[in-house]
């Protein structure tokens, strides 16, 4: 059974048809490339698959269990955590605490336990540290913990937001544009870290991107779209040599 | 008969708060600031009226041209030295504080100068009253005046905006100040444009506010301008038609409420209908709706 | 040295409590040694009240973000059902201390009890639009308590909203509420000390929710609501929480307030609109979010007028313009700028001596 599966997904804003009938089957463990000009629907995709938007046809099975029209926040509980296109950090805590917020639906102590300060509120907060700081540890982010989100560089700003979404255990991992911004070096820096990142944790990663190096580097499977509509599906290699897909790209 | 009169009189209080309405949404349409300073310049421009009617025997016309140009002048100072060097500052809440700040000044300057007891207003309005169906309902030359008033306003400021290049200028700043800078437009110039505009007609609500309720003290325009800021809210704000419907309402809901319900809690009825309209309208009867794009 | 190796936020708030230890040692002292003018023995527990209404209405303005223009709305509600229950239970619990306490914890639940229910509709609206509808609650609040009447004789409770003939009580009845005269001879249990324990009460309970996974929730809602969703945050359920405390313990500054009153009113003045944007100027001034600035700007502000008060009519004039330059100072980009221009000039090469003489 694929870890993701659409089924006919689609959404349209007044009579523009963003998305239309958009199938995909991710298996558990594929790093999972989305591609596609600009204006393609691909971050439209990711705001349905994630309860942003609600899709107006079709269906999403994460893991086989339905999850078409769930709100944001059960949908993340259900598996599903993500990054964003504009970063979308929480500017004024410091690394270390975005983090944390991202682990908050893992580790529990009540209000009044966290302001009575009773001890179960040192030990689970020491817990949370340790858990954060191990996934700083990954992302190199670790000599940064106690510095405020926006005071960092913006690389380390993409890395920090991929930590968070990780927090929160997810089952699939959604990229927007990951390496957006960067240059060549941190770009080979990033895939080796997404690899890792598949590979430690055994996750699932569904990424939107348009550097083709990146793309061509880690994906292994990929979805072109075009004007809302999947133009073809299959393996790196064969789709990248479509060319339809070249069409579409650097039009004729 | 009773209830025409009350509504008519409702209509013509909405007429006044739809005009300081109308300064309160072009402010915050522009600059995106609560401009708490709003109410207080009406009651600069009540005290101009009156000294110049009263102290130096000036026609009440011209008393009133003479408000609205002081006033004018009143606004551009405040924006310029008050809210100007705020414009891009760190918090939208550091402009709102220092709007309180104007706001204060202008009530204890006037406390200073003219003392906290109430003034007598002599009505600028010398229009006879008018009696409808055999004298059974009376509408005063105030009401008339304010409503007639309101409306060539209105028009007057669509037709502004609408059709004269300032007007767009306006238009395109309250949209997007950096592409309105980009597209050639003074943006320095268009802001000040409309807190002058904003000013006069504060100066005109002034004339009409004290002839109706000829009580003039240093916070006569702080309650009438919490209700106009209300009247655009509700209206939607930043929307110009939406300040005069908003306007025309709660003064009919006021004025009916003081009638048939409470005068004491007319002011809890006007609120809370308000707050009913944005709980089912978030963005009020005109407003437009808002979507952050993820 | 390593014993005193604390973190950053445990000396920030550390600083905090310090900072009202010593103001009100220092006051304490003053007083004792009869060095306080009348005037300002009578500003003592309302500086303390202004002190928790601050801090409190921090944790909405500065941890929740969100603006409200209300505040003052349910230090009244705190206010009036404490002064209410004190009148009435005045006889019955004697014991002064006690029924404070009870008093306290009633007027922080009807507080905060409002504070929900205002909350639940009225937080899914945003920025200024919020901010209004606060303040029209607060009025609303304010209006209502106006016209109430409420009398008890030995059949129970009676209320009304149109005047004191209305409520029907039998000769043996008392009035505790009459309308727009509100509430006199509530019992005078409010005290400096008992001021000052409220302030530490509230700093505990506001600091240490703030650094709490509570807390982390509510400031990651106010700096990215999308993000917070999408990694499984209820933005509802801690909007809630924050405001309702935030209201709650305004509901605690107000029975403060009202037990140190002989006749308790709600007039414009102390719980209308006004009060409420007094409150936020302490905040702003403070600094958004910072809870050591909040207490620092409401007493400062407090004392000011009243240090003022040689100059007679111009105390508020000089109050406002002061206002307003602090406010261009700490806020304008450009001040902002000159400012770490001199700080780096002047300021910091000195520091950096000092400190690299006694690294040798």
């Amino acid at each position: 059974m694929a870890l993701l599966e659409t089924k006919n997904l689609s959404i349209s804003f007044g009579g523009l048809r963003a998305v239309d009938g958009f199938n995909i089957k991710i298996e558990q463990g594929q790093l999972y490339g989305l591609i596609g000009p600009n204006g393609a629907g691909k971050t439209t995709i990711f705001n349905l698959l994630t309860g942003v938007y609600r899709p107006s046809e079709g269906k999403i099975f994460l893991d086989g269990e339905d999850i078409t029209g769930k709100k944001t926040i059960d949908i993340n509980k259900a598996g599903v955590a993500r990054t964003f296109q504009n970063i979308r950090l929480f500017k004024k805590l410091s690394v270390k605490d975005n983090v944390k917020v991202g682990l908050h639906n893992s580790y529990h102590y009540s209000t009044l336990c966290g302001i009575f300060r009773l001890p179960h509120y040192y030990k689970v907060e020491a817990q949370m540290n340790e858990r954060a700081m191990e996934l700083l540890k990954v992302f190199d982010l670790d000599g940064d913990a106690e510095t405020t989100a926006e005071n960092l560089p913006y690389g380390k700003q993409r890395k920090l937001e991929i930590a968070r979404a990780l927090a929160t255990n997810p089952k699939l991992l959604l990229l927007d544009e990951p390496a957006a911004g960067m240059n060549p070096n941190e770009t080979i820096e990033l895939m080796n870290t997404i690899r890792f990142v598949r590979d430690k944790f055994q996750m699932t990663i569904l990424l939107i991107e348009h550097d083709m190096k990146l793309v061509s580097g880690i994906c292994e499977e990929l979805t072109v779209l075009n004007f809302g509509k999947v133009l073809t599906q299959g393996k790196t290699g064969e789709v990248l040599n479509n060319p339809e897909v070249i069409k579409a790209y650097l039009g004729e | 008969m009773d209830f025409l009169a009350h509504l008519i009189n409702g209509i013509s209080l909405g007429s006044i708060y739809a005009i300081i309405a109308l300064g309160y949404t072009m402010v915050y349409g522009i600059a995106k600031m609560l401009n708490f300073a709003h109410g207080d310049v009406i009651m600069v421009g009540g005290y101009v009226i009156f000294i110049a009617v009263s102290n130096m025997g000036l026609p009440p016309v011209l008393s009133v041209i003479l408000a609205m140009i002081l006033c004018t002048i009143l606004g551009i100072t405040i924006e310029k030295i008050a809210y100007k060097p705020l414009r891009n500052a760190a918090s939208s809440l550091a402009v709102l504080i220092t709007a309180i700040g104007v706001s204060y000044l202008l009530q204890n300057a006037a406390l200073l100068i003219f003392g906290s007891n109430p003034k007598t207003f002599t009505s600028v309005v010398s229009l006879a009253s008018i009696k409808l169906f055999d004298g059974r309902i009376t509408i005063s030359g105030e009401t008339i005046v304010a409503i007639i008033s309101c409306l060539i306003i209105m028009a007057g400021l669509i037709l502004f905006i609408n059709k004269t290049k300032a007007g767009q200028a306006m238009l395109a700043v309250s949209e997007d100040k950096g592409a309105a800078q980009l597209m050639g437009i003074n943006v320095n110039a268009t802001i000040s444009l409309t807190f002058a505009i904003g000013s006069a007609l504060a100066a005109v609500a002034g004339a009409l506010l004290c002839s109706a309720y000829p009580q003039l003290t240093p916070y006569t325009g702080s309650m009438p301008g919490i209700k106009a800021f209300v009247a655009a809210v509700f209206g939607g704000i930043g929307s110009i038609p939406g300040a005069f419907i908003g306007g025309i309402i709660l003064g009919i809901i006021e004025i009916l409420s003081k009638a048939y319900i409470s005068s004491k809690l007319s002011d809890a009825i006007v609120f809370a209908v308000l707050i009913i309209v944005l709980l089912v309208k978030p963005t009020g009867i005109l407003g437009k709706k808002m979507q952050e794009k993820v | 040295m390593k014993k005193f190796n604390l973190s950053k936020t445990t000396k920030d708030n550390l600083w905090t409590y310090g900072i009202v230890l010593v103001i009100a040692l220092i006051t304490g002292i003053l007083l004792l040694t009869g060095n306080l003018s009348s005037l300002m023995e009578g500003l003592l527990v309302p500086i303390c009240s202004y002190v928790i209404l601050a801090v409190s209405l921090n944790l909405t303005v500065g941890i929740l973000g969100e603006l409200s223009l209300g505040h003052a709305g349910f230090m009244c509600v705190g206010a009036f059902t404490s002064a209410f229950f004190s009148k009435l239970t005045e006889n019955v619990i004697t014991v002064d201390i006690v029924r404070f306490i009870l008093a306290i914890i009633i007027g922080a639940a009807f507080a905060g009890l409002m504070g929900i229910l205002i909350g639940m509709p009225v937080l899914r609206l945003k920025g200024d639009y919020l901010a209004i509808v606060t303040l029209a609650f607060g009025e609303i609040i304010k209006n209502v308590i106006n016209v109430l009447y409420i009398g008890i004789d030995s059949k129970g409770i009676h209320f009304s909203m149109k005047d004191s003939m209305a409520l029907g009580l039998e000769p043996d009845g008392k009035i505790i509420i009459k309308g727009a005269q509100g509430i006199t001879g509530t019992p005078k249990d409010s005290s400096f000390l008992i001021g000052v324990i409220l302030i530490f009460i509230t700093l505990f309970i506001v600091l240490n929710l703030i650094h709490s996974r509570d807390g982390r929730a509510i400031m990651a809602i106010r700096d990215n609501l999308i993000a917070a969703e999408s990694v499984g945050i209820n933005i509802t359920k801690y909007k809630m929480m924050a405001f309702s405390i935030s209201a709650a313990l305004a509901g605690v500054a107000g029975v403060l307030y009202a037990h140190n009153l002989n006749s308790l009113m709600a007039t414009p003045k102390n719980f209308g609109y006004n009060m409420s944007i007094m409150i936020l100027v302490y905040v702003v001034l403070g600094g958004i979010g910072n809870i050591k600035g909040s207490v620092i700007a409401a007493v400062v502000l407090t004392v000011l007028p009243e240090v003022l008060r040689g100059m007679n009519n111009y105390r508020m004039l000089i109050y406002a313009i002061v206002l307003i330059v602090i406010m261009l100072f700490s806020w304008s980009p450009k001040c902002l700028e000159w400012r770490e221009v001199f700080m780096e000039k002047y300021i910091r090469p000195r520091f950096a001596k000092k400190t690299s003489e006694e690294g040798k």
